[in-house]
């Protein structure tokens, strides 16, 4: 299957010509070479899909495949850096992930972007952030997956801020970028660690599950924890970074400056799945040597997802409503890998986490556009904005509809069939810690329908401009119409077939209780959200009084921004930072510039060597010999 | 004797007859044959490259007088390209009115410097070397002072000849020590007996300064930049280039072919003349306002780190010397191939002359930025990898401290190349340089100088490549 590295190359390709071109290119053809490149390698994608799924198999168990690999830089014999293709059910479904929704997405922005200034530049930088996810997913490797790591941090920094007249663009660009940096020293510290102890970055021999790549950590602790534990907890907050969990959070509401279909892409379905995808890949390194680290990323999922929840609750502007439900849906995965064991039974938070990043993908990646083809009809990102567009835009409402449906966990919608395996997977592991995922699951279905109902239903506002709000063209509705078809039937597919902790076949069931249970708290949760917002109404009004703390606290995101800022400014910046400035200034300067100063001072006295005068040359052509000669034979 | 084992000398054959078919071509091709000069001397010599670009099994020939051994093929084929570049640069000042006359006279003598470092290479046997050195010594005068009505070039040519006779005696009174001392001229036989009695260490000491005069290192340096200065500046990115890369191929192989034992006295002078040659050069760089002088203590502190390869005598060394100097000649000829189409067209070679130079001429000052970053080593470009390299091969022998100290001065260094850039981006100008278009030739150049500098570093075939032949250099 080497046919799988035209995936990675072919955005790689485009990006560079797209890049040199620029504005010699006209914005439509730049439109149409990324999008169909994007076609291209979502085509070969499905076919490598079809092509693995179907022929390797051995004693039941996929097969990791590498077609391609080379040793890039050798340093020693355990410390070289490969490149390479890992294909494995993971990598092969992330692939179909991240090429459909960036085709979507490209396809999308074709019409959304219409005219934008440095629209080339947009589709260039969409296609590098494609070649960095996807080189990331298919890294045999984990320095490799670092590299693209930090790519994808790059790309992510360049699309977010890519309105960079804007300075809220610009700033919460700067913010995405130093906070997932900071979580990648983490990582980069995890990956010596783990590193060091197994004289090895290939995931291969990783997770192979022979004892003897750990045997050199056994009995090694720092501060009360197993070396290992400290190695996958940092690669855990790189994970954490990059997935918006608590409390690195704090960047991706402030993403959302992006263009729409940028949040799209990145902050629904790749970049912060990102995590999800390292703690899936690195599993059985997890499960075996730090089951600590994995229950704690389970404890952190299930109050990320709680506490985004609960902002999402009351947040008017709808991107922001989207974002934090996004940071709530990667708690459930985190919750998913959590919980789970290895295995086939014990392996079912796996095999939901993955399935529910899926469908997750599919979904939210939908709602993303549709608010992106909202916010085109109507010019603006606040609640207030709106109201009343359902007959004015029947194709973004329906669609919409269906993936609040699926985020809400309804039966027969996608996002049912993966919750309800994480919640089935949750009881197991904790009653308690399922009762709360529960208690989000309702949450979710209520700010999801509270966010349907304030845009498509009530009262028309007096809109920000003049015309009447139309439905967007082709371009945006046909990725609309695709995803939605796929939200309302990806629920169908068998996922347990194909992605398992152990890559063995396993036939999903049904936990009857929990779906009956999920589905009734769904639908009493969206039955409020009808209550309360279908039409205009006191009540959140009244609640909002009710619970102003509370409700106060929520809409300023507890106020974590502030936290942060106080941390950095009033601590870090006041007692570390300003001496340390002193110290670079009046120490450090002054020792360089004293350097240069000796420098230039030489640099004054010794031009006289250089006379231009050739016999003076041969002097000292002469003397240096001599000088030599003498202080090698007596010295 | 069998004379048919000389055939076995491809290279130099096949160089040769490139010249000679070039000199009778000159000679007797009629006027309408002659326009296409130049396309026939480039195809014939790229052909030749690609002829002679796949490595043999290693021989001796004439007695051992010549020796081949892989690695050399590596060598020459850098040397080669290396010289294509400069030739392909060279092309629009040839085509001048007052210089097409002298193309053939350009083409023939550039060769036999060549053909001159071919020889010295593969030599077995110092007389061989002595030729090979002075084959690729003589016409190089002649080349430097090929603009000879021209007074910068014709005193620029007596400067040079001056030095590098007096290099050369002094070079061959060190190898007639050697002879008095060993009884024998092959590089087999010295080795055996070549313990470091006084006398042999004199006749070291007296042999080696004519290679460090061809690599220019401190104190033997001063010719340089006058020398550079005053030629024509494809010459001078030639002298800088190929001739000097040549001498550092043979001081690296006769330091360990021939003088393995006396290592802990060569080591010594060789750590001196490395700080010396890096920071006095740094130091003088910072001063330099002509960008071919500049350029020229750059490329001295640039053989001050190639020190470092050959200090450690080891395999590593090799590969790593054979990298930075392939990394370096791209690099080098990048941004001499910017300024030669600058001072052709407009005999502007002063650093404020490139003040703005980005406003009018954007890709040219992009390549050179990209082959300053590169000479200053910053990554990723190919200039970062054989620092990297060559610092790693003298750390592995214990030269740290040398090491620190050269870390230190490529912070110098770092300085004054981004002057130039500073100058081309940053700085303002009333009257920048007009806008230039470049004929194709050296478009073709610079375009492969910057893939090279580009991809030489993160391909790591190429390094892998050398690295196999260095073990058996």
């Amino acid at each position: 299957m080497q046919y799988t590295l035209l995936i990675v190359l072919l955005p790689l390709i485009s990006f560079i010509f797209l890049g040199l071109m620029d504005s010699k290119l006209k914005p439509k053809v730049a439109g149409i070479i990324g999008t169909s490149v994007l076609g291209i390698i979502t085509a070969l994608s499905y076919t490598a899909a079809f092509e693995y799924f179907t022929m390797h198999k051995i004693a039941g168990v996929y097969e990791r495949l590498i077609p391609l690999h080379i040793e890039w830089v050798r340093f020693t014999e355990f410390l070289h850096i490969d490149l390479g293709i890992l294909l494995d059910p993971i990598s092969i479904m992330m692939l179909v992930v991240i090429t459909t929704v960036s085709f979507m997405v490209n396809l999308y922005s074709t019409s959304y972007m219409h005219g934008e200034k440095g629209f080339q530049r947009y589709f260039a930088f969409l296609s590098l952030f494609t070649f960095s996810m996807l080189g990331l997913v298919i890294a045999t490797n984990i320095f490799q997956m670092y590299i693209f790591w930090e790519l994808v941090g790059v790309s992510s920094y360049l699309l977010i801020g890519f309105y960079y007249t804007k300075p809220s663009a610009v700033a919460a660009a700067k913010k995405a970028f130093i906070v997932t940096r900071f979580a990648d020293l983490g990582f980069l510290v995890g990956i010596l660690f783990l590193s060091f102890y197994t004289k090895t970055f290939d995931f291969g021999i990783l997770t192979s599950g022979n004892p003897n790549v750990f045997a050199s950590t056994v009995g090694v602790s720092f501060m009360g924890l197993s070396v290992m534990s400290w190695a996958m907890g940092l690669i855990f907050i790189g994970g954490a970074g990059k997935s918006a969990m608590f409390p690195l959070q704090i960047w991706l509401p402030d993403a959302m400056e992006g263009p729409t279909p940028v949040s799209a892409l990145i902050h629904a379905a790749t970049m912060v799945v990102a995590g999800v995808y390292l703690v899936a890949r690195l599993f059985p390194v997890y499960e075996v040597y730090a089951p600590d680290v994995l229950h704690g990323i389970a404890y952190i999922g299930a109050f990320t997802s709680l506490f985004a929840a609960v902002i999402a609750c009351v947040q008017t502007d709808i991107k922001r409503v989207l974002a934090f439900s996004t940071i709530s849906q990667i708690g459930f995965m985190m919750v998913g890998l959590g919980v789970s064991g290895y295995g086939a039974h014990e392996g079912l938070g796996y095999m939901a986490s993955m399935f529910h990043l899926f469908t997750h993908a599919m979904f939210k990646a939908l709602l993303f556009l549709g608010a992106g083809s909202v916010i085109h009809a109507v010019h603006s990102n606040e609640m207030k904005d709106m109201g009343g567009l359902r007959k004015y835009m029947p194709i973004t409402n329906y669609t919409f509809l269906i993936a609040c449906l699926a985020i809400a966990g309804i039966y027969p919608f996608s996002g049912f069939f993966s919750k309800d395996e994480i919640l089935a997977a949750t009881f197991e592991f904790s009653p308690y810690l399922g009762g709360v995922m529960s208690i989000i699951a309702g949450l979710t279905a209520f700010y999801m329908f509270r966010l349907y109902y304030s845009i498509f239903w009530g009262k028309g506002h007096k809109h920000a401009h003049d015309h009447t709000p139309h439905e967007s063209p082709l371009a945006m509705s046909i990725p609309l119409i695709f995803l939605a078809v796929v939200t309302i039937f990806a629920g169908f597919i068998p996922f347990g077939h194909f992605v398992t902790s152990d890559l063995a076949n396993y036939d999903i069931h049904l936990d009857m209780t929990v779906a009956v249970m999920s589905v009734s708290i769904a639908i009493f949760s969206i039955g409020i959200a009808t209550l309360m917002y279908r039409k205009e109404s006191k009540i959140p009004n009244i609640m909002g009084k009710t619970f102003s703390h509370l409700h106060k606290s929520a809409s300023n995101r507890f106020y974590i921004d502030e936290v942060y800022i106080f941390i950095t400014k009033k601590i870090i910046f006041k007692n570390i930072s300003t001496p340390i400035a002193w110290f670079d200034k009046h120490i450090i300067d002054a020792t360089m510039d004293g350097f240069a100063g000796v420098t230039q001072w030489t640099s004054v006295k010794i031009k006289g060597f250089q006379s231009g005068q050739v016999q003076q040359y041969a002097y000292i052509f002469l003397l240096g010999t001599l000088i030599i000669a003498a202080l090698v034979l007596f010295v | 004797m069998d004379y048919s084992s000389f055939l076995q000398m491809r290279e130099e054959f096949s160089l040769l007859v490139v010249m000679v078919i070039l000199l009778v071509y000159d000679i007797f091709a009629t006027e309408k044959a002659l326009k296409q000069f130049q396309t026939v001397a480039l195809s014939l010599f790229t052909l030749h490259t690609l002829l002679n670009c796949v490595p043999r099994e290693a021989f001796a020939v004439a007695g051992g007088m010549f020796q081949y051994v892989p690695m050399q093929t590596y060598i020459k084929t850098i040397l080669n390209i290396g010289t294509l570049i400069v030739l392909l640069q060279a092309h629009k000042y040839l085509d001048e009115d007052a210089n097409r006359v002298k193309r053939g006279e350009f083409y023939f003598l550039t060769l036999s410097t060549l053909l001159g470092m071919y020889f010295m290479i593969s030599s077995g046997n110092f007389l061989m070397f002595f030729i090979g050195l002075e084959t690729a010594s003589i016409p190089m005068a002649t080349l430097v002072a090929f603009d000879k009505y021209n007074k910068k070039a014709a005193e620029a040519g007596a400067k040079y000849i001056l030095s590098a006779v007096f290099a050369s005696s002094i070079s061959v009174f060190g190898i007639s020590l050697i002879y008095g001392s060993t009884g024998t001229l092959y590089f087999n036989d010295i080795a055996t007996v070549f313990t470091g009695t006084p006398l042999q260490l004199m006749a070291f000491v007296f042999f080696s300064v004519g290679l460090f005069f061809k690599i220019s290192l401190v104190p033997f340096h001063l010719w340089t930049p006058d020398v550079y200065e005053g030629s024509q500046t494809n010459i001078t990115s030639y002298l800088s280039v190929i001739s000097k890369g040549a001498a550092v191929f043979v001081l690296f192989t006769l330091l360990v072919k021939v003088f393995p034992k006396i290592i802990s006295d060569w080591q010594p002078i060789l750590y001196g003349l490395a700080v010396l040659s890096i920071t006095v050069a740094n130091v003088f760089a910072i001063r330099q306002q002509n960008l071919k002088r500049f350029l020229a203590f750059s490329s001295i502190s640039q053989a001050g780190y190639i020190l470092l390869a050959i200090i450690s005598g080891t395999a590593l060394g090799m590969a790593s010397l054979v990298y930075f100097v392939l990394v370096y000649m791209f690099s080098n000829l990048a941004a001499f191939g910017v300024l030669s189409v600058i001072e052709q067209r407009t005999s502007k070679v002063q650093m404020n002359d490139y003040n703005g130079l980005y406003q009018t001429n954007p890709k040219l000052s992009f390549v050179m930025m990209l082959a300053l970053f590169s000479l200053a080593g910053i990554p990723p470009f190919a200039g970062f990898f054989s620092k990297f390299f060559i610092f790693s091969a003298a750390a592995q022998q214990g030269f740290y401290v040398l090491v620190f100290i050269a870390l230190l001065n490529t912070i110098i260094s770092l300085y004054y190349y981004l002057l130039v850039i500073k100058a081309m981006f940053l700085n303002t100008n009333e009257q920048p340089i007009e806008t230039i278009t470049s004929d194709i030739p050296v478009k073709i150049s610079l375009v492969f100088c910057t893939i090279g500098i580009l991809f030489v570093g993160l391909v790591s075939t190429f390094y892998d490549q050398i690295a196999v032949f260095s073990f058996g250099m």
